[in-house]
């Protein structure tokens, strides 16, 4: 049987579209409303802060921010393919880094919280 | 010995061919919003881990007429997003009930029911009213 490591790539690609689907527009309508003056209260710093704190929290926004931009990676590699980019394993190593070093990025910040 | 194989040449002006072509490519193009609010979002963590004076610039920075700008084009993209992903859950996750599938309707109506009540708890939670 082939192995494929296809299922690897695609599981996060589909949860991550999923939790975005269901997550980000009311996130970006939070930094929104913070954006126009009407901060939410979680926005002031010791709530913020609190919450973050929280260890399942951390290990929740991580998880978010691994599969929000895995996916975005997954899609941004397709998207360049159907552009007539033709480099598919180098533009997959780049956006799939990325996507990786921004999860990496959140952990050790999430870590200093 | 090697041969050279023939690439076919391709362009990007498929996208404008048929609407639902340039619609395809707007879905997709949601992943570059997605992922701009998303390292917004990890500087903010950063900022929330340096201190109170660095959280106060992460949310002043936010009032930028420029971010404010990709901010409201992040939440049409995103919602976008959401609309047609929930649109294909009927493909995605079929429902058999002995002879019968359960209506594609149910389905991506039971999943935007569920984006509504998510939404307004995060909302909720996160104090915006």
């Amino acid at each position: 049987m082939a192995v494929s490591n296809k299922p690897i790539v695609w599981g996060p690609f589909a949860a991550g579209g999923t939790v975005t689907a269901f997550l980000t527009p009311a996130l970006v309508l939070l930094t929104l409303l913070a954006a126009f003056g009407h901060a939410p209260d979680l926005f002031a710093y010791e709530r913020m802060h609190a919450f973050a704190a929280h260890w399942l929290v951390k290990a929740v926004i991580a998880c978010v921010v691994f599969v929000s931009l895995w996916s975005a990676a997954h899609r941004l590699r397709i998207t360049f393919y159907d552009l007539g980019v033709r480099a598919d394993t180098l533009v997959a190593a780049i956006v799939y880094a990325g996507a990786l070093a921004g999860t990496v990025a959140s952990v050790l910040y999430l870590a200093r919280i | 010995m090697s041969r050279k194989p023939y690439v076919r040449p391709m362009t990007t002006e498929w996208i404008f061919r048929h609407s639902r072509y340039a619609r395809y490519m707007l879905r997709e193009s949601s992943c570059l919003f997605i992922a701009g609010w998303t390292l917004m979002l990890v500087w903010g963590l950063k900022q929330l881990a340096e201190g109170p004076a660095a959280w106060e610039a992460f949310l002043q920075g936010l009032t930028s007429p420029a971010s404010i700008f990709f901010q409201l084009l992040t939440l049409g993209f995103a919602s976008y997003h959401s609309i047609t992903w929930f649109n294909l859950t009927p493909k995605a996750l079929p429902v058999q009930l002995g002879e019968e599938f359960l209506p594609d309707g149910a389905i991506s109506g039971a999943h935007f029911a569920a984006w509504a009540v998510v939404s307004i708890a995060i909302l909720f939670l996160a104090g915006a009213f």
